[in-house]
């Protein structure tokens, strides 16, 4: 998926690979193929305020997402939707072809999630988080399963030992070995590496790159860390003000918007949306 | 409906009971300080009254029945409060575990842990002091049914209320069993409250039983068709509470309210 020209999304013009209207008539099958996740049309307003505004994209297999933007910019919102917890105004999420809404449990039987606000209970420890949270993912041969997603995240030496007393860094490695659990056709990450020290954090991403690599699964990738984003995602989408306003490769997109780095590139997002929007436009056109 | 992931809420709790001497001594201490304090105060009032009446299972029957819906009532919204204290709602709700999963693992939960409380209490009330419910014969059968469903409907209710209002709201939930009480005529015949409160009583299913219990006390029969209206009405009460939670938490869902708990209020 390397290799992706920057696009301008959100005033009309469809960025490669982001489906426009007639995705939503794409039987299960050809959705499948199409995307470990398929988003079109998202929309989730709160009152008079739109968090989330007429968002479509697409995660395929194999494909490491990054989804970046300033906060408050809609990022953990469309997490949410995806999710299933966020129920969208409007638009269709579509998982390995199973529509969230009408499908929820096969859908969300593909999907799992770690996010640095989303601890396991601490009160159990780390094999009893496992089984807990195998069951509900309904995963086969669990036992064993278990002990390769421990042994994976070298958590071998914790498996009787709550969760709530482990450090940053092992908590997140419990986290990562519940998302991976199931197997996830599609992982989300929301800032799965923050507050880790940089060794950990490498650890980590080397760990998410294997999953990506490995499986079948696709994965979408929230951080406001733009050096670990160049590093891992194969795609960016920034986000601002809940639509997506660019799209590309993170290590050629900064030079395209005469950006020196991807964390200029962010604060630019941040600061100056409307021209960066424009520039893109004309670059377009 | 995957019996298994109704499972995993149940061994959820187990874990949490099994490891934690704070979880299990509640289950125990309560019910053994309500058994010894109704025991002795029925002693004494038999001593008062003589042979004229046996208070022991008019009052601590009553007691012990009423204590058994309670748990029936903490057995769910412990379980689900364990969901709240460990702000675990993300994980729980993101996972393909439907709501009907989740709300049965609740009630499994509950019976497990209101069944212990129930064994423990008739060990200490027959073996203290003498209690005995086999007079009652088998309509302590739909008594026990009735009591059971309508702490199960109270305890799904009050995890909708605090889904709704959010963690703080754990404070609504305590108070419903004793809120519920004067009602139910627990310790008195429906017969002298007021007009108003009796309006109340006729839709509570417990009152039927602890009138019932009475009226074989005093030696006459009930019929099996009013236990049998109660326990449909004690039903109909699940099935409420099991719409109030789905619609709450189709809400929180809608508002966002799940993914943003802590906050207790999404607007």
């Amino acid at each position: 998926m390397r290799g992706h020209r920057g696009q301008l999304n959100g005033k009309g013009l469809a960025a490669p690979g982001v489906n426009g209207p007639g995705m939503s008539s794409m039987n299960a099958d050809e959705t499948s193929k199409a995307g470990a996740l398929v988003v079109s049309g998202l929309c989730k307003r709160y009152g008079d305020r739109l968090a989330v505004d007429d968002v479509s994209f697409e995660v395929h297999p194999n494909e490491i997402v990054g989804l970046l933007g300033p906060n408050g910019a809609g990022k953990t919102t469309i997490i949410n939707m995806v999710l299933g917890v966020l129920t969208p105004t409007r638009g269709r999420i579509l998982i390995e072809g199973h529509d969230l809404i009408s499908h929820r449990v096969s859908a969300l039987e593909r999907t799992n999630f770690a996010a640095v606000y989303a601890p396991l209970p601490g009160n159990l420890t780390v094999a009893q988080n496992l089984r807990v949270f195998g069951m509900l993912y309904d995963v086969p041969d669990l036992g064993a399963r278990i002990d390769e997603v421990m042994r994976s995240y070298d958590l071998l030496g914790f498996r009787d030992t709550r969760c709530g007393v482990l450090s940053s860094g092992e908590q997140t490695r419990v986290c990562l070995a519940k998302a991976t659990l199931n197997a996830p056709h599609l992982l989300l990450l929301d800032e799965p590496t923050a507050s880790l020290d940089p060794a950990t954090g490498r650890e980590i991403r080397q760990k998410i790159r294997e999953f990506a690599a490995q499986g079948t699964g696709g994965v979408l990738w929230t951080s406001h860390n733009m050096y670990e984003v160049e590093e891992v995602c194969d795609r960016v989408m920034f986000l601002s003000h809940g639509r997506i306003l660019l799209e590309g490769d993170p290590r050629s997109l900064p030079r395209e918007y005469n950006k020196a780095t991807l964390e200029d590139l962010f604060v630019a997002v941040a600061r100056e949306p409307l021209s960066l929007a424009s520039q893109g436009e004309d670059g377009q056109l | 409906m995957n019996p298994r992931r109704v499972r995993a809420v149940v061994l959820r709790q187990f874990y949490l009971m099994r490891g934690s001497f704070s979880r299990i001594l509640p289950v125990f201490v309560w019910i053994a300080v309500d058994m010894v304090l109704w025991g002795y105060l029925t002693r004494y009032l038999n001593a008062v009254a003589g042979a004229r009446y046996n208070f022991v299972p008019a009052l601590l029957g009553a007691v012990l029945l009423w204590d058994f819906l309670t748990r029936c009532v903490h057995g769910v919204t412990t379980t689900f409060l364990e969901d709240v204290w460990s702000r675990n709602f993300l994980n729980v709700f993101s996972s393909p575990l439907s709501v009907s999963e989740y709300v049965l693992g609740l009630v499994c939960s509950s019976v497990l842990t209101s069944t212990i409380g129930l064994c423990a209490m008739l060990v200490l009330a027959s073996s203290l002091f003498g209690l005995s419910f086999a007079q009652f014969g088998l309509r302590l059968v739909p008594f026990v049914l009735v009591l059971f469903l309508f702490g199960i409907a109270l305890g799904i209710f009050g995890c909708a209320l605090v889904m709704r209002y959010g963690p703080a709201a754990e404070w609504f939930v305590w108070p419903i069993p004793p809120l519920v009480s004067p009602f139910a005529g627990v310790f008195y015949p429906v017969a002298v409250l007021p007009s108003w409160m009796r309006g109340i009583s006729i839709v509570l299913p417990p009152s039927y039983v602890f009138e019932s219990m009475r009226t074989i006390l005093a030696g006459r029969s009930v019929s099996w068709s009013v236990l049998g209206a109660s326990t449909l009405l004690a039903l109909l009460y699940v099935l409420a509470a099991g719409w109030v939670f789905r619609y709450v938490h189709h809400r929180a869902r809608e508002t966002g309210l799940i993914a943003r708990y802590s906050a207790e209020n999404a607007g």
